[in-house]
């Protein structure tokens, strides 16, 4: 299967501080997987990295066929990120934020329609000023922006973190409807329940490294069996 | 890249549409340092009248340093600045977009200030060519500068107040040459037509070094903040 993931030994800075340090990780088009790990471990350093936005200084990162660490712009335009900032420009409608952001990818006004009726934000709620908005609708509001740019590689950082549980459903329901249509997923959370049960795949990233790889199919030491990265990627 | 301009352009004359933070507090900041400098030199003694070109283009460049500072404070709030780079528009044209969003705003300042050195001061304003030809030329003169500056302070904690110290001495040519083309407009020194216009010219040479290096070097810059 192609990989949309392919990192060895993939070492990220920030600072001085070796925030992935030797990280090996695959991920396989149109697997969900779950990040996993304390607080620190890098997993949110991991999912930039992916988006281009952190520089992999050592080992091989690559994401969608390109090589991240000569020219980690190429992603961009291809991936999705929901990290813990919403990018919504405070001033700006709920609707003029996703069409501003769908627009710069060149988006479809249909996509940016769609997008926003997907989150439940297609009603009176599209004229609201972002400033105006709880957090929760803020969430979901960013969720419109990734939607609206049509990502084939998501990376969500906390995805369900300040969502009611209406929310929470509906994000996990974009998650599987975006890779039923082909995109990838990768996502972070520390609500292991929800999360496991929507991913296909846990690595636990540890003083950033990935530590272990989990398959679903069969339970052990609670409920996944470790298994190599290359078998889960479906590579060996 | 011509797109991604008015596409940020077009964002950003619409926060301050929306957020009204020029009308009501940087025009009336400009009026008010106009206001002080008035009472501050007595227009009766003629010094006001000798000082309002260089009085003029120093209450823009203050104005102008808060609309600079307000503009790239727009890219640094809730991850928009990683939301930009995502976004994979041409780094080019998000600084053109910025320069001419905040051309906008500055040219309204000065239409403003021009009203209030005719008001309050009694300037009479001749030499309308020239003039405009100045405002134009020194309002993309700070709005290059001060988006390429702003970016390059951006993230910084202590931004707000780096930004003037390293703009204001960058600025200075914008300065002289542009009070000098007023002091010709406006005939508060005898000077020939043609040496106004040649300040009005290093204003705009100005104003198209800041354009190009800023266009060459904004990707650089919205990376490394």
């Amino acid at each position: 299967m192609e990989l949309v993931v392919h990192f060895r030994a993939a070492v990220a800075l920030l600072g001085r501080f070796p925030a992935l340090a030797g990280l090996d990780l695959d991920v396989a088009q149109g697997q969900i997987v779950l990040l996993r790990g304390p607080n620190g471990a890098g997993k949110t350093t991991f999912l930039r990295a992916c988006a281009g936005l952190v520089p992999v200084v050592d080992g091989t990162a690559q994401v969608l066929g390109r090589d991240l660490r000569r020219d980690p712009r190429s992603v961009r335009r291809r991936v999705g990120l929901l990290g813990h900032a919403t990018g919504l420009y405070d001033d700006l409608t709920v609707a003029e934020n996703v069409g501003f952001w769908g627009r710069a990818v060149r988006a479809e006004p249909a996509d940016i329609a769609a997008a926003l009726d997907l989150v439940g934000l297609d009603g009176r709620l599209s004229d609201v000023r972002a400033v105006k908005l709880s957090a929760g609708q803020r969430r979901r509001a960013s969720l419109a922006c990734l939607l609206a740019r049509r990502p084939e590689l998501w990376l969500l950082d906390e995805p369900h973190a300040g969502l009611d549980h209406d929310a929470r459903d509906l994000v996990d329901g974009l998650v599987r409807q975006a890779v039923s249509q082909g995109a990838t997923v990768v996502f972070s959370s520390h609500e292991l329940d929800r999360a496991t049960a929507l991913a296909d795949r846990t690595v636990e990233i540890v003083g950033g490294t990935s530590r272990s790889v989990f398959d679903p199919e069969q339970p052990c030491s609670g409920s996944k069996t470790e298994r190599t990265i290359e078998e889960a990627a479906g590579v060996a | 890249m011509w797109r991604d301009a008015a596409l940020v352009a077009e964002r950003d004359l619409r926060i301050e549409l929306r957020s009204r933070v020029a009308t009501n507090q940087v025009a009336p900041f400009a009026v008010l340092v106009l206001v002080l400098f008035a009472f501050a030199l007595d227009p009766d003694r003629g010094v006001l009248e000798r000082a309002t070109p260089g009085l003029f283009w120093l209450v823009v460049l203050f104005s102008g340093l808060l609309a600079v500072s307000r503009s790239g404070s727009l890219d640094e709030a809730d991850g928009t600045r990683d939301a930009l780079r995502l976004s994979g528009l041409d780094p080019a044209g998000v600084f053109l977009g910025k320069v001419a969003a905040l051309v906008v705003e500055l040219l309204l300042i000065e239409l403003l200030l021009v009203v209030g050195v005719a008001v309050l001061y009694g300037t009479a304003l001749d030499g309308f060519a020239l003039m405009a030809a100045t405002c134009v030329a020194a309002a993309v003169a700070v709005a290059a500068t001060g988006s390429l500056y702003g970016a390059l302070v951006a993230g910084l904690r202590v931004r707000d107040t780096l930004l003037p110290v390293l703009l204001l001495p960058v600025l200075a040519p914008v300065l002289i040459g542009a009070t000098r083309a007023f002091e010709t407009s406006l005939g508060s020194i005898a000077s020939a037509d043609a040496e106004g216009w040649a300040w009005c010219g290093l204003v705009a040479f100005f104003a198209v070094v800041y354009l190009v290096a800023g266009a060459l070097a904004y990707g650089a810059l919205l990376e490394g903040s």
